[in-house]
C-alpha cells in the first residue's frame, strides 16, 4: 500500500508516496534520483549501499525507507562540504583506495562513521570500522592507508 | 502492508493484540524476507522508538536491559563489559557495525535461531525474558523461552519488554567464544559460552555452559558444575569439552558437517571455560575473546 513518508536526507525534507515495503536503497536511488548510493549485493552482505542514519552506519537494502523516517539520513552526496571534498574523499584519492569505485561510497561513510565516533583509530579499529564492506579491487591495503590519513588530517 | 509506529509500550501491545508483529531494528525480519525466507508480515508495528524499551539499568536485583538496546549499546556499556562479559563477547560479533547499530538483544533472543550469539551467554548467566501483553506480564527463563528453531514459547501478542540479568557473585566471569570462517557479516558456525566462580586458590566452584548451533536451539550442558567443580581451569575445561560434545545434537549444513560441528563445539566450550575463569581470577581478557585471545577464528 502505497503511503507518504517524510524523509530527511542531506539536511533536505523529502516526501515520498511509497510501498511501505520497499528499502531506503531503492527510495534514496529511484525517487530521490541519489544514485551515489550503490547496490551491491542488495543482500546485506556488501556494504556497497551503506548510509549514515543519525551518524551510524546502516546498509539501506536492508533497511525499510519508513524506518528511517523522520531520522537524518546522510548519503555520499552529503558528506562534501563547501569546501570541498571531506578528507576521507581526499585520503582516498591521495593513497590510491579507489579502482573501479563501485565500493567507495559505502567505504567512505563507513569510514567518516568511524572517524565521527573514533578519531584516532588503531589499525584493528580500522579493519572492524570498515568489516562489513566488501571491495573487490583493491586488496584494501591503500583503503586502510586512506583512512589511517583522514584520520592523521582530520 | 501497513506499518504503523508505537512510541509507548501500551502502543505496540495494542496492536500486537490486534494481530501487529513487531519490528526493532530489521535485521532479521527485513533481511529475511528480502531472502524469501517468509514473506514481511501483513501488519507491522516498529518499537524502535519506544523510549522504555532502550535503556540498561543496574540496581540490587541486578541488570535489566531493554528489549530495544543494540548491539552496539551493549559493547558500550561498562557494566555490561565489566560483569557481564559473555554478552559483550557475543554483542561485538554480531554481523558488523551496521548490524550492531541496528539489531537489538530483543530481536536476537525473540527471533530465536539456534545460531544466535546472545543466547548461550544468557543462559549461562540466568537471564529472564520479561514478556508484556495486553493481558500483564511475564518473566521466563532463557530454558522456557526457546522450543525450537525460529520457535518461543512467547504468545504472538507478547513483547518482550526487557532482559533482566541477576547480580554476578564475587569471584566470577563469563565469556563466549564461536567458531567462525569469517570475522564479519557471519553466523556461528557453532558457539560456547561458559560462567564460572572461582575459590580462592582459583580452582572452580561451580559454572554453567551452553552451545550454540548444535540443536534445535541454545542448549545447556547439563551438569557441567558437578563435571568442572572443585578443579583447576585446565581440568574443568577438558571436562567442559568432553560434556559439550556428548550433549551436542548438531545437524549438517553447507556450514559445517554434524561431526565437525560436535567436535568443535567441544573445543570453543573448552576454551569458554578457560577464558571465564581467567577473568574471575581477575585477569583481563579484553572483548571480544575471538579477537583478544585469538580464539575461534583462524589467525
Ligand atoms: C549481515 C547480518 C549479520 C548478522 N550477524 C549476526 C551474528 O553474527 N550473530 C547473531 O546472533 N545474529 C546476527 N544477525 C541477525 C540479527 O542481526 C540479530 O538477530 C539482531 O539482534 C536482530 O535484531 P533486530 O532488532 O534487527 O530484529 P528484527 O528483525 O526487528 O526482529 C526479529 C524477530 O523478533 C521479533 N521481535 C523483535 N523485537 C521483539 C520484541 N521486543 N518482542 C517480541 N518480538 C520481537 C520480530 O517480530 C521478528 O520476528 C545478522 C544479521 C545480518 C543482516
Ligand atoms: S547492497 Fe546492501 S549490503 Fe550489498
Ligand atoms: S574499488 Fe572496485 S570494488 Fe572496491
Amino acid at each position: 500500500m502505497s503511503e507518504s513518508l517524510s524523509l530527511t536526507v542531506n539536511g533536505v525534507a523529502y516526501s515520498v508516496n511509497v510501498d511501505m515495503g520497499r528499502n531506503l536503497l531503492s527510495v534514496l536511488r529511484g525517487e530521490l534520483g541519489l544514485t551515489g548510493t550503490k547496490e551491491g549485493c542488495d543482500d546485506c552482505e556488501c556494504g556497497a549501499c551503506m548510509v549514515l542514519i543519525d551518524g551510524k552506519p546502516v546498509n539501506s537494502c536492508s533497511f525499510l525507507a519508513v524506518q528511517a523516517a523522520d531520522r537524518s539520513v546522510t548519503t555520499i552526496e552529503g558528506v562534501v562540504t563547501p569546501e570541498g571534498l571531506d578528507q576521507v574523499q581526499q585520503a582516498f584519492l591521495e593513497k590510491g583506495g579507489v579502482q573501479c569505485g563501485f565500493c567507495t561510497p559505502g567505504m567512505i561513510m563507513s569510514a567518516r562513521a568511524l572517524l565521527d565516533q573514533c578519531p584516532d583509530p588503531s589499525e584493528e579499529e580500522i579493519k572492524i570500522g570498515l568489516s562489513g564492506n566488501l571491495c573487490r579491487c583493491t586488496g584494501y591495503s591503500r583503503i586502510l592507508a586512506a583512512v589511517a590519513l583522514a584520520a592523521a588530517a582530520d | 502492508m501497513t506499518f504503523t509506529r508505537a512510541t509507548t509500550i501500551e502502543e505496540a501491545v495494542t496492536a500486537m493484540a490486534a494481530g501487529a508483529r513487531p519490528i526493532a531494528g530489521g535485521s532479521d525480519l527485513v533481511v529475511g524476507a528480502r531472502q524469501g525466507k517468509a514473506p514481511l508480515p501483513d501488519v507491522l508495528v516498529a518499537i524502535d522508538r519506544i523510549d522504555d524499551l532502550r535503556g540498561i539499568e543496574t540496581s540490587g536485583q541486578g541488570l535489566r536491559v531493554g528489549a530495544g538496546v543494540t548491539h552496539a549499546e551493549l559493547i558500550g556499556n561498562e557494566t555490561v563489559v565489566s560483569s557481564y562479559t559473555a554478552v559483550a563477547d557475543a554483542a561485538a560479533l554480531v554481523g558488523s557495525p551496521a548490524t550492531r547499530n541496528v539489531g537489538t538483544i530483543g530481536g536476537n533472543v525473540m527471533n530465536a535461531s539456534p545460531a544466535m550469539d546472545t543466547g548461550a551467554p544468557l543462559l549461562v548467566l540466568d537471564g529472564h525474558a520479561v514478556l508484556k501483553s495486553v493481558d500483564g506480564s511475564r518473566s521466563v527463563n532463557m530454558a522456557d523461552l526457546w522450543t525450537g528453531p525460529g520457535r518461543t514459547s512467547a504468545d504472538p501478542g507478547e513483547l518482550c519488554v526487557a532482559i533482566e540479568l541477576p547480580p554476578q557473585p564475587e569471584r566470577s566471569g563469563s565469556a563466549y567464544v564461536r567458531l567462525e570462517y569469517r570475522r564479519a557479516m557471519e553466523i556461528a558456525v557453532v558457539g560456547a559460552a561458559a560462567a564460572v566462580t572461582v575459590s580462592e586458590d582459583g580452582t572452580i566452584e561451580t559454572g554453567r555452559v551452553a552451545l550454540t548451533a548444535v540443536g534445535p536451539a541454545i542448549i545447556e550442558v547439563a551438569d557441567a558444575s558437578v563435571l568442572m567443580s572443585g578443579r583447576d581451569a585446565k581440568e574443568a575445561g577438558a571436562a567442559a569439552e568432553t560434556a559439550a560434545s556428548k550433549s551436542a545434537t548438531p545437524i549438517s549444513d553447507l556450514r559445517a558437517g554434524d561431526d565437525y560441528r560436535r567436535h568443535t563445539v567441544g573445543v570453543m566450550a573448552r576454551r569458554a571455560v578457560k577464558a571465564a575463569a581467567a577473568r574471575a581470577r581477575g585477569e583481563t581478557i579484553a572483548v571480544p575473546v575471538n579477537r583478544s585471545a585469538g580464539v575461534g577464528a583462524a589467525s
